[in-house]
Protein backbone atom coordinates (compact mmCIF):
# COMPACT_ATOMS: atom_id res chain seq x y z
CA UNK A 1 0.00 0.00 0.00
CA UNK A 2 1.48 3.41 -1.03
CA UNK A 3 0.23 6.94 0.15
CA UNK A 4 -0.56 8.09 -3.89
CA UNK A 5 -3.19 4.92 -4.14
CA UNK A 6 -5.35 6.78 -1.23
CA UNK A 7 -4.17 10.66 -2.05
CA UNK A 8 -7.43 10.69 -4.45
CA UNK A 9 -9.46 9.57 -1.72
CA UNK A 10 -11.36 12.75 0.22
CA UNK A 11 -10.92 13.08 3.59
CA UNK A 12 -12.04 10.07 5.48
CA UNK A 13 -15.44 10.15 7.67
CA UNK A 14 -16.35 12.13 10.48
CA UNK A 15 -18.06 10.25 13.45
CA UNK A 16 -20.72 12.23 15.79
CA UNK A 17 -22.52 10.97 18.80
CA UNK A 18 -24.83 13.15 20.35
CA UNK A 19 -26.91 12.47 23.65
CA UNK A 20 -26.82 8.80 22.83
CA UNK A 21 -28.14 6.10 25.22
CA UNK A 22 -28.83 3.03 25.79
CA UNK A 23 -31.25 0.90 28.26
CA UNK A 24 -32.54 -2.99 28.40
CA UNK A 25 -36.17 -3.00 29.30
CA UNK A 26 -38.80 -0.35 30.38
CA UNK A 27 -40.10 1.66 32.88
CA UNK A 28 -39.13 1.10 36.62
CA UNK A 29 -37.00 -2.01 35.78
CA UNK A 30 -35.45 -0.72 32.81
CA UNK A 31 -31.25 -1.05 33.01
CA UNK A 32 -29.88 1.94 32.30
CA UNK A 33 -26.21 0.87 30.34
CA UNK A 34 -25.45 4.01 28.68
CA UNK A 35 -26.71 8.17 29.72
CA UNK A 36 -25.95 10.53 27.57
CA UNK A 37 -22.82 10.03 25.62
CA UNK A 38 -21.59 12.86 23.40
CA UNK A 39 -18.20 13.37 21.66
CA UNK A 40 -16.54 13.12 18.11
CA UNK A 41 -14.27 11.45 16.16
CA UNK A 42 -13.08 14.10 13.59
CA UNK A 43 -12.18 12.92 10.37
CA UNK A 44 -8.75 11.64 10.49
CA UNK A 45 -8.26 11.01 14.09
CA UNK A 46 -7.50 8.48 16.04
CA UNK A 47 -9.58 8.61 19.52
CA UNK A 48 -9.58 5.52 21.98
CA UNK A 49 -12.36 5.64 24.72
CA UNK A 50 -11.08 4.22 27.96
CA UNK A 51 -13.18 3.74 31.09
CA UNK A 52 -13.32 0.80 33.41
CA UNK A 53 -14.41 -3.06 32.76
CA UNK A 54 -18.02 -3.24 32.78
CA UNK A 55 -19.01 0.13 31.91
CA UNK A 56 -20.58 -0.97 28.80
CA UNK A 57 -18.06 -0.13 26.22
CA UNK A 58 -19.49 -3.15 24.15
CA UNK A 59 -22.95 -1.81 23.85
CA UNK A 60 -21.66 1.74 22.51
CA UNK A 61 -19.75 0.00 19.84
CA UNK A 62 -22.94 -2.37 19.18
CA UNK A 63 -24.69 0.69 18.45
CA UNK A 64 -22.15 2.65 16.43
CA UNK A 65 -21.54 -0.38 14.33
CA UNK A 66 -25.48 -0.25 13.78
CA UNK A 67 -25.96 -3.77 15.85
CA UNK A 68 -28.22 -2.80 18.05
CA UNK A 69 -30.07 0.25 18.26
CA UNK A 70 -30.10 3.44 20.85
CA UNK A 71 -32.62 4.06 22.85
CA UNK A 72 -32.33 7.91 22.57
CA UNK A 73 -29.96 10.17 21.11
CA UNK A 74 -27.96 9.75 17.78
CA UNK A 75 -24.57 8.67 15.97
CA UNK A 76 -23.93 9.82 12.80
CA UNK A 77 -21.30 9.25 10.13
CA UNK A 78 -20.58 12.56 8.42
CA UNK A 79 -24.39 13.58 9.12
CA UNK A 80 -25.91 10.15 8.02
CA UNK A 81 -27.49 8.70 11.19
CA UNK A 82 -26.18 5.10 11.62
CA UNK A 83 -29.33 2.75 11.52
CA UNK A 84 -27.91 -0.14 9.95
CA UNK A 85 -24.27 -1.35 9.63
CA UNK A 86 -22.55 1.57 8.32
CA UNK A 87 -20.52 0.71 4.49
CA UNK A 88 -17.73 3.15 5.48
CA UNK A 89 -16.68 1.37 8.85
CA UNK A 90 -14.81 -2.17 9.50
CA UNK A 91 -14.38 -3.70 13.44
CA UNK A 92 -11.97 -5.19 14.80
CA UNK A 93 -13.23 -7.67 17.37
CA UNK A 94 -11.52 -8.21 20.90
CA UNK A 95 -11.76 -12.08 20.05
CA UNK A 96 -9.68 -12.80 16.82
CA UNK A 97 -10.30 -16.43 17.73
CA UNK A 98 -13.80 -16.22 17.04
CA UNK A 99 -14.07 -13.57 14.37
CA UNK A 100 -12.32 -15.36 11.80
CA UNK A 101 -13.95 -18.05 9.62
CA UNK A 102 -11.76 -21.10 10.65
CA UNK A 103 -12.97 -22.64 7.87
CA UNK A 104 -11.51 -19.52 5.17
CA UNK A 105 -7.83 -19.20 4.77
CA UNK A 106 -6.08 -16.11 5.51
CA UNK A 107 -7.23 -14.87 2.06
CA UNK A 108 -10.69 -16.33 1.48
CA UNK A 109 -11.41 -14.82 5.39
CA UNK A 110 -9.94 -11.16 3.70
CA UNK A 111 -11.71 -11.82 0.34
CA UNK A 112 -15.55 -12.97 2.02
CA UNK A 113 -16.10 -9.19 3.20
CA UNK A 114 -15.73 -8.04 -0.95
CA UNK A 115 -17.74 -10.27 -2.86
CA UNK A 116 -20.81 -8.31 -2.29
CA UNK A 117 -18.99 -5.27 -3.32
CA UNK A 118 -18.92 -7.06 -6.50
CA UNK A 119 -15.08 -5.66 -7.42
CA UNK A 120 -13.01 -6.75 -10.69
CA UNK A 121 -11.04 -9.56 -9.47
CA UNK A 122 -7.65 -8.04 -10.57
CA UNK A 123 -9.15 -5.40 -7.39
CA UNK A 124 -9.99 -7.44 -5.08
CA UNK A 125 -6.41 -9.79 -5.68
CA UNK A 126 -4.28 -5.97 -4.77
CA UNK A 127 -6.72 -4.87 -2.19
CA UNK A 128 -5.89 -8.00 -0.44
CA UNK A 129 -2.21 -7.88 -1.44
CA UNK A 130 -1.99 -4.70 -0.14
CA UNK A 131 -3.71 -5.29 3.55
CA UNK A 132 -1.31 -8.23 3.75
CA UNK A 133 1.73 -6.72 2.98
CA UNK A 134 0.53 -4.00 5.76
CA UNK A 135 0.07 -6.33 8.36
CA UNK A 136 3.10 -8.60 7.12
CA UNK A 137 1.43 -11.77 6.28
CA UNK A 138 2.08 -12.21 2.96
CA UNK A 139 3.70 -15.52 3.71
CA UNK A 140 0.58 -17.05 5.54
CA UNK A 141 -2.42 -16.29 3.49
CA UNK A 142 -2.79 -19.87 2.23
CA UNK A 143 -3.16 -20.94 5.87
CA UNK A 144 -5.71 -21.03 8.16
CA UNK A 145 -6.31 -18.56 11.50
CA UNK A 146 -6.02 -21.44 13.24
CA UNK A 147 -2.63 -22.25 12.74
CA UNK A 148 -1.50 -18.62 13.52
CA UNK A 149 -0.33 -17.32 16.68
CA UNK A 150 -2.85 -15.13 18.60
CA UNK A 151 -1.27 -12.03 17.45
CA UNK A 152 -1.15 -13.13 13.85
CA UNK A 153 -4.37 -13.83 13.95
CA UNK A 154 -5.36 -10.20 15.34
CA UNK A 155 -3.61 -8.79 12.31
CA UNK A 156 -5.62 -11.22 10.08
CA UNK A 157 -8.29 -9.31 11.20
CA UNK A 158 -7.38 -5.67 10.88
CA UNK A 159 -6.07 -7.04 7.46
CA UNK A 160 -9.73 -8.14 6.82
CA UNK A 161 -10.58 -4.49 7.82
CA UNK A 162 -7.92 -2.86 5.61
CA UNK A 163 -9.12 -5.12 2.79
CA UNK A 164 -12.48 -3.64 3.10
CA UNK A 165 -11.19 -0.03 2.63
CA UNK A 166 -12.98 1.40 5.10
CA UNK A 167 -13.21 5.10 6.07
CA UNK A 168 -13.35 4.60 9.88
CA UNK A 169 -11.93 1.68 11.68
CA UNK A 170 -13.47 0.62 14.55
CA UNK A 171 -11.68 -1.72 17.13
CA UNK A 172 -12.99 -3.34 20.52
CA UNK A 173 -10.27 -3.85 23.07
CA UNK A 174 -8.35 -5.23 20.06
CA UNK A 175 -4.80 -6.10 22.24
CA UNK A 176 -6.48 -7.22 25.22
CA UNK A 177 -5.89 -11.02 24.27
CA UNK A 178 -2.42 -10.89 23.11
CA UNK A 179 0.97 -10.83 25.39
CA UNK A 180 3.02 -7.66 26.01
CA UNK A 181 4.85 -7.43 23.36
CA UNK A 182 2.71 -8.50 20.57
CA UNK A 183 0.82 -5.70 22.08
CA UNK A 184 3.25 -3.07 21.22
CA UNK A 185 3.70 -4.38 17.89
CA UNK A 186 0.36 -4.08 16.70
CA UNK A 187 -0.18 -0.77 18.30
CA UNK A 188 2.50 0.68 16.25
CA UNK A 189 0.87 -1.14 13.14
CA UNK A 190 -2.05 0.40 14.45
CA UNK A 191 -0.77 3.79 14.02
CA UNK A 192 1.14 2.99 10.47
CA UNK A 193 -2.05 1.80 8.64
CA UNK A 194 -3.90 4.59 9.71
CA UNK A 195 -2.02 6.99 8.36
CA UNK A 196 -1.21 4.44 5.26
CA UNK A 197 -5.06 3.51 4.39
CA UNK A 198 -5.91 7.52 5.62
CA UNK A 199 -9.24 6.57 8.25
CA UNK A 200 -10.95 7.83 11.09
CA UNK A 201 -9.65 5.33 13.96
CA UNK A 202 -11.69 4.52 16.95
CA UNK A 203 -9.95 2.07 19.79
CA UNK A 204 -12.04 1.11 23.00
CA UNK A 205 -9.88 0.03 25.29
CA UNK A 206 -9.28 -0.08 29.05
CA UNK A 207 -5.47 0.13 29.14
CA UNK A 208 -4.76 3.96 29.93
CA UNK A 209 -1.22 3.71 28.72
CA UNK A 210 -2.22 2.11 25.51
CA UNK A 211 -5.53 5.22 24.90
CA UNK A 212 -2.43 8.10 25.83
CA UNK A 213 0.12 6.04 23.48
CA UNK A 214 -2.45 6.02 20.40
CA UNK A 215 -5.19 8.75 20.52
CA UNK A 216 -5.12 12.25 19.25
CA UNK A 217 -7.70 12.90 21.97
CA UNK A 218 -8.88 11.07 24.86
CA UNK A 219 -13.08 9.84 25.92
CA UNK A 220 -13.00 9.20 29.32
CA UNK A 221 -15.88 7.21 30.43
CA UNK A 222 -17.66 6.89 33.78
CA UNK A 223 -19.72 3.85 34.75
CA UNK A 224 -23.04 3.09 35.80
CA UNK A 225 -24.41 4.31 33.76
CA UNK A 226 -21.73 4.88 30.95
CA UNK A 227 -21.33 8.59 30.24
CA UNK A 228 -18.62 10.87 29.40
CA UNK A 229 -16.31 12.29 32.53
CA UNK A 230 -13.89 14.35 30.17
CA UNK A 231 -12.42 14.39 26.58
CA UNK A 232 -8.06 15.08 26.84
CA UNK A 233 -6.32 16.12 24.22
CA UNK A 234 -3.19 14.32 23.24
CA UNK A 235 -0.44 16.65 21.83
CA UNK A 236 2.52 14.76 22.19
CA UNK A 237 4.76 14.49 18.94
CA UNK A 238 4.26 12.13 16.53
CA UNK A 239 5.55 9.70 15.00
CA UNK A 240 5.19 8.16 18.33
CA UNK A 241 7.61 5.61 19.63
CA UNK A 242 7.08 2.81 22.45
CA UNK A 243 10.53 4.16 24.27
CA UNK A 244 10.63 7.97 23.89
CA UNK A 245 7.14 8.62 23.99
CA UNK A 246 6.24 6.67 26.70
CA UNK A 247 9.38 8.11 28.73
CA UNK A 248 8.25 11.47 27.74
CA UNK A 249 6.71 13.29 30.86
CA UNK A 250 4.32 14.71 29.31
CA UNK A 251 3.14 11.24 28.78
CA UNK A 252 3.74 10.69 32.34
CA UNK A 253 1.45 13.31 32.72
CA UNK A 254 -1.78 12.68 30.57
CA UNK A 255 -1.92 8.88 31.78
CA UNK A 256 -1.94 10.41 35.61
CA UNK A 257 -4.92 12.94 34.42
CA UNK A 258 -6.68 9.46 32.62
CA UNK A 259 -6.29 7.27 35.81
CA UNK A 260 -7.14 10.10 38.42
CA UNK A 261 -10.71 10.50 36.58
CA UNK A 262 -11.03 6.64 36.47
CA UNK A 263 -9.87 5.87 39.95
CA UNK A 264 -12.09 8.75 41.78
CA UNK A 265 -15.26 7.18 42.56
CA UNK A 266 -18.45 8.39 41.25
CA UNK B 1 6.02 -47.24 14.23
CA UNK B 2 3.57 -47.31 16.58
CA UNK B 3 1.37 -45.70 13.28
CA UNK B 4 2.58 -48.86 11.55
CA UNK B 5 1.04 -51.06 14.90
CA UNK B 6 -2.25 -49.39 14.85
CA UNK B 7 -3.14 -50.26 10.98
CA UNK B 8 -1.68 -53.79 11.47
CA UNK B 9 -4.38 -54.14 14.16
CA UNK B 10 -7.35 -52.36 12.24
CA UNK B 11 -6.42 -54.42 9.24
CA UNK B 12 -5.12 -57.72 11.37
CA UNK B 13 -8.07 -58.31 13.74
CA UNK B 14 -11.24 -58.94 11.18
CA UNK B 15 -8.66 -61.25 8.87
CA UNK B 16 -7.97 -63.16 12.22
CA UNK B 17 -11.41 -63.30 13.05
CA UNK B 18 -12.63 -64.76 9.68
CA UNK B 19 -9.60 -66.75 9.58
CA UNK B 20 -11.02 -68.45 13.31
CA UNK B 21 -15.11 -68.61 11.84
CA UNK B 22 -13.72 -70.42 8.49
CA UNK B 23 -10.84 -72.94 10.76
CA UNK B 24 -13.35 -73.35 13.62
CA UNK B 25 -16.65 -73.82 11.48
CA UNK B 26 -14.57 -76.13 8.73
CA UNK B 27 -16.07 -79.44 9.62
CA UNK B 28 -19.52 -78.28 11.19
CA UNK B 29 -22.90 -80.04 11.06
CA UNK B 30 -24.61 -77.70 13.47
CA UNK B 31 -27.66 -76.69 10.80
CA UNK B 32 -27.50 -72.57 12.05
CA UNK B 33 -23.64 -72.30 11.58
CA UNK B 34 -22.88 -74.19 8.76
CA UNK B 35 -19.32 -73.86 7.25
CA UNK B 36 -18.15 -70.61 6.46
CA UNK B 37 -16.50 -72.17 3.47
CA UNK B 38 -20.05 -72.96 2.05
CA UNK B 39 -22.03 -69.84 3.33
CA UNK B 40 -19.20 -68.05 0.71
CA UNK B 41 -19.58 -70.41 -1.45
CA UNK B 42 -23.42 -69.34 -1.49
CA UNK B 43 -22.58 -65.75 -1.21
CA UNK B 44 -20.80 -65.58 -4.67
CA UNK B 45 -23.68 -67.40 -5.96
CA UNK B 46 -26.75 -65.60 -4.64
CA UNK B 47 -25.27 -61.86 -4.82
CA UNK B 48 -22.65 -61.81 -7.16
CA UNK B 49 -24.08 -61.57 -9.62
CA UNK B 50 -27.33 -63.50 -9.91
CA UNK B 51 -29.49 -61.04 -7.44
CA UNK B 52 -27.31 -58.34 -7.67
CA UNK B 53 -29.51 -55.93 -10.29
CA UNK B 54 -32.63 -57.13 -8.68
CA UNK B 55 -32.22 -57.28 -5.24
CA UNK B 56 -28.68 -55.80 -4.38
CA UNK B 57 -28.97 -52.27 -6.77
CA UNK B 58 -32.59 -52.24 -5.51
CA UNK B 59 -31.90 -52.29 -2.14
CA UNK B 60 -28.80 -49.85 -2.93
CA UNK B 61 -30.96 -47.32 -4.77
CA UNK B 62 -33.73 -47.10 -1.36
CA UNK B 63 -31.30 -46.40 0.89
CA UNK B 64 -29.13 -43.58 -1.54
CA UNK B 65 -32.57 -41.64 -2.29
CA UNK B 66 -34.10 -42.00 0.90
CA UNK B 67 -30.74 -41.16 2.86
CA UNK B 68 -30.67 -37.87 0.43
CA UNK B 69 -33.86 -36.86 0.56
CA UNK B 70 -33.69 -36.89 4.31
CA UNK B 71 -30.66 -34.87 4.58
CA UNK B 72 -31.66 -32.41 1.96
CA UNK B 73 -35.43 -31.92 4.12
CA UNK B 74 -33.25 -32.26 7.40
CA UNK B 75 -30.55 -29.53 6.70
CA UNK B 76 -33.87 -27.51 4.90
CA UNK B 77 -36.08 -27.53 7.73
CA UNK B 78 -33.76 -27.44 10.74
CA UNK B 79 -32.41 -23.93 8.89
CA UNK B 80 -35.95 -22.73 9.07
CA UNK B 81 -36.97 -23.70 12.61
CA UNK B 82 -33.52 -22.47 14.14
CA UNK B 83 -33.57 -19.09 11.92
CA UNK B 84 -37.44 -19.20 13.32
CA UNK B 85 -36.68 -19.03 17.25
CA UNK B 86 -40.07 -19.06 18.11
CA UNK B 87 -41.38 -21.64 15.87
CA UNK B 88 -38.82 -23.75 16.59
CA UNK B 89 -39.40 -23.08 20.07
CA UNK B 90 -43.27 -24.36 19.49
CA UNK B 91 -42.01 -27.27 17.03
CA UNK B 92 -39.71 -28.34 19.73
CA UNK B 93 -41.49 -31.16 21.46
CA UNK B 94 -43.49 -32.18 18.39
CA UNK B 95 -39.96 -33.21 16.70
CA UNK B 96 -38.81 -34.77 19.43
CA UNK B 97 -41.65 -37.18 19.93
CA UNK B 98 -41.83 -38.32 16.44
CA UNK B 99 -37.80 -38.49 16.89
CA UNK B 100 -38.54 -40.95 20.18
CA UNK B 101 -40.45 -43.00 18.01
CA UNK B 102 -37.81 -45.97 17.36
CA UNK B 103 -37.66 -45.91 13.16
CA UNK B 104 -38.53 -49.53 12.37
CA UNK B 105 -41.86 -48.77 14.07
CA UNK B 106 -42.91 -46.43 11.19
CA UNK B 107 -42.70 -48.99 8.92
CA UNK B 108 -46.01 -50.37 9.57
CA UNK B 109 -47.83 -47.14 9.44
CA UNK B 110 -46.40 -46.66 5.61
CA UNK B 111 -47.65 -49.70 4.38
CA UNK B 112 -50.91 -49.37 5.70
CA UNK B 113 -50.63 -46.10 3.88
CA UNK B 114 -49.01 -46.23 0.50
CA UNK B 115 -48.46 -50.38 0.19
CA UNK B 116 -45.35 -52.58 -0.16
CA UNK B 117 -44.10 -50.63 -2.73
CA UNK B 118 -40.86 -48.83 -3.36
CA UNK B 119 -42.80 -45.76 -2.51
CA UNK B 120 -42.83 -47.05 1.11
CA UNK B 121 -39.69 -47.99 1.56
CA UNK B 122 -38.32 -45.05 0.30
CA UNK B 123 -40.73 -42.98 2.50
CA UNK B 124 -40.08 -44.93 5.69
CA UNK B 125 -36.36 -44.32 5.19
CA UNK B 126 -36.90 -41.16 4.72
CA UNK B 127 -39.13 -40.01 7.77
CA UNK B 128 -36.98 -42.47 10.15
CA UNK B 129 -33.46 -40.67 8.58
CA UNK B 130 -34.64 -36.68 8.65
CA UNK B 131 -34.75 -36.49 13.00
CA UNK B 132 -30.77 -36.80 13.76
CA UNK B 133 -30.12 -34.49 10.73
CA UNK B 134 -32.68 -32.17 11.29
CA UNK B 135 -32.16 -32.01 15.50
CA UNK B 136 -28.44 -31.73 14.49
CA UNK B 137 -28.80 -28.92 11.88
CA UNK B 138 -31.14 -27.00 14.80
CA UNK B 139 -28.14 -27.59 17.64
CA UNK B 140 -25.45 -26.78 15.07
CA UNK B 141 -27.08 -23.56 13.99
CA UNK B 142 -27.92 -22.15 17.31
CA UNK B 143 -25.23 -22.89 18.55
CA UNK B 144 -23.35 -20.57 16.11
CA UNK B 145 -21.03 -18.12 17.79
CA UNK B 146 -22.82 -14.74 18.41
CA UNK B 147 -19.24 -13.15 17.55
CA UNK B 148 -19.77 -14.65 13.78
CA UNK B 149 -22.81 -13.36 13.56
CA UNK B 150 -21.81 -9.88 14.40
CA UNK B 151 -18.90 -9.97 11.81
CA UNK B 152 -21.29 -11.14 9.03
CA UNK B 153 -23.61 -8.16 10.18
CA UNK B 154 -20.93 -5.36 10.15
CA UNK B 155 -19.47 -6.55 6.91
CA UNK B 156 -22.86 -6.24 5.55
CA UNK B 157 -23.12 -9.97 4.04
CA UNK B 158 -26.17 -11.01 2.24
CA UNK B 159 -28.31 -13.21 3.95
CA UNK B 160 -27.53 -15.95 0.91
CA UNK B 161 -23.91 -15.46 2.02
CA UNK B 162 -24.75 -15.59 5.53
CA UNK B 163 -26.27 -19.17 5.32
CA UNK B 164 -23.96 -20.23 2.77
CA UNK B 165 -20.48 -19.14 3.36
CA UNK B 166 -20.87 -18.56 7.53
CA UNK B 167 -23.82 -20.38 9.19
CA UNK B 168 -23.49 -24.12 6.73
CA UNK B 169 -19.63 -24.33 7.68
CA UNK B 170 -19.89 -23.08 11.49
CA UNK B 171 -22.52 -25.52 11.70
CA UNK B 172 -20.49 -28.01 9.47
CA UNK B 173 -19.61 -30.34 12.19
CA UNK B 174 -22.71 -30.91 14.26
CA UNK B 175 -24.65 -31.27 10.92
CA UNK B 176 -22.04 -33.75 9.54
CA UNK B 177 -22.88 -36.17 12.86
CA UNK B 178 -26.66 -36.12 12.24
CA UNK B 179 -25.77 -36.93 9.09
CA UNK B 180 -24.02 -39.91 10.10
CA UNK B 181 -26.64 -41.29 12.64
CA UNK B 182 -28.71 -40.46 9.65
CA UNK B 183 -27.39 -43.25 7.26
CA UNK B 184 -27.10 -45.61 10.29
CA UNK B 185 -31.15 -45.17 11.02
CA UNK B 186 -31.47 -45.45 6.84
CA UNK B 187 -30.13 -48.34 6.71
CA UNK B 188 -31.76 -50.10 9.30
CA UNK B 189 -35.07 -48.61 8.10
CA UNK B 190 -34.17 -49.82 4.63
CA UNK B 191 -33.88 -53.52 6.26
CA UNK B 192 -36.71 -53.84 8.17
CA UNK B 193 -38.93 -52.15 5.68
CA UNK B 194 -37.59 -55.09 2.66
CA UNK B 195 -39.07 -57.47 5.66
CA UNK B 196 -42.66 -56.91 4.94
CA UNK B 197 -45.11 -57.69 1.97
CA UNK B 198 -44.05 -59.71 -0.91
CA UNK B 199 -40.72 -57.53 -2.10
CA UNK B 200 -37.70 -57.11 -3.26
CA UNK B 201 -34.17 -56.60 -1.74
CA UNK B 202 -31.87 -57.82 0.27
CA UNK B 203 -33.34 -57.60 3.55
CA UNK B 204 -36.29 -59.80 1.74
CA UNK B 205 -33.86 -62.36 0.41
CA UNK B 206 -31.90 -62.49 4.03
CA UNK B 207 -35.30 -62.75 5.33
CA UNK B 208 -36.84 -65.59 2.94
CA UNK B 209 -33.86 -67.84 2.87
CA UNK B 210 -34.73 -67.85 7.03
CA UNK B 211 -37.94 -68.99 6.56
CA UNK B 212 -37.20 -71.55 3.90
CA UNK B 213 -34.39 -73.00 6.45
CA UNK B 214 -31.31 -71.93 3.94
CA UNK B 215 -29.21 -71.14 6.41
CA UNK B 216 -26.19 -70.26 4.60
CA UNK B 217 -28.04 -68.24 2.55
CA UNK B 218 -29.36 -66.05 5.43
CA UNK B 219 -25.62 -65.90 6.76
CA UNK B 220 -24.83 -64.80 3.12
CA UNK B 221 -27.25 -61.66 3.33
CA UNK B 222 -26.05 -60.72 6.60
CA UNK B 223 -22.55 -61.07 5.58
CA UNK B 224 -23.43 -58.62 2.74
CA UNK B 225 -25.24 -56.36 4.59
CA UNK B 226 -22.06 -55.80 6.74
CA UNK B 227 -20.03 -55.22 4.41
CA UNK B 228 -22.54 -52.80 2.97
CA UNK B 229 -23.19 -51.10 5.93
CA UNK B 230 -18.95 -50.82 6.30
CA UNK B 231 -18.70 -49.54 2.95
CA UNK B 232 -21.57 -46.89 3.23
CA UNK B 233 -19.85 -46.00 6.43
CA UNK B 234 -16.26 -45.75 5.09
CA UNK B 235 -17.29 -43.27 1.74
CA UNK B 236 -19.26 -40.97 4.62
CA UNK B 237 -16.30 -40.47 6.71
CA UNK B 238 -13.62 -39.96 3.33
CA UNK B 239 -16.56 -37.22 2.40
CA UNK B 240 -16.27 -35.81 5.75
CA UNK B 241 -12.81 -35.81 6.13
CA UNK B 242 -12.75 -33.58 2.90
CA UNK B 243 -14.97 -31.22 3.46
CA UNK B 244 -14.28 -30.92 7.28
CA UNK B 245 -10.38 -31.03 6.92
CA UNK B 246 -10.67 -27.67 8.76
CA UNK B 247 -12.48 -28.98 11.54
CA UNK B 248 -10.63 -32.11 12.31
CA UNK B 249 -6.91 -30.08 11.95
CA UNK B 250 -8.21 -27.20 14.25
CA UNK B 251 -9.29 -29.88 16.93
CA UNK B 252 -5.81 -32.24 16.42
CA UNK B 253 -3.63 -28.87 17.13
CA UNK B 254 -6.22 -27.47 19.91
CA UNK B 255 -5.61 -30.96 21.46
CA UNK B 256 -1.52 -31.08 20.99
CA UNK B 257 -1.42 -28.02 22.49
Amino acid sequence: MTNEAVAGKAAPSRLDVRSLAKSYGAGAKAKVIIEDLTFTVETGEVVCIVGPSGVGKTTLLKCLAGLQPASSGTAAIDGRVIDGPPPEMALVFQDYNRSLMPWLTVRKNLMLPLRHLRLPAAETRERCNDALAAVGLEHAEHQYPWQLSGGMQQRVAIARALAYRPEILVMDEPFASVDAQTRFDLEDLCLKIRKDFNMTVLVVTHDIDEAVYLSDRVVVLGSKPARVLTTIDVDLPSPRDQITTRSLPEFAALRTDVLSLIKRPA
Amino acid sequence: MRKTLYVLLGVGTPVVLLAAWFVASAGSTNTFFPPLSYILERFQELWLFAHFSSDILVSLLNLVIGFALAAVIGVGLGFVLAMLPKVGGYVDPVIHFFRSIPPVALVPIFVSLIGFGIEMRIASITLAAVFPTLIATVDGLRGVDSTLKDVSAVYRLSTGEKIIRVFLPAAGPHIASGLQVSLQTAFVVMIASEMLGPSQGIGAMTLLAQQSFMIADMWSGIILLGVIGFIANMLFELGRRRLLAWYIGSRRLARAQ
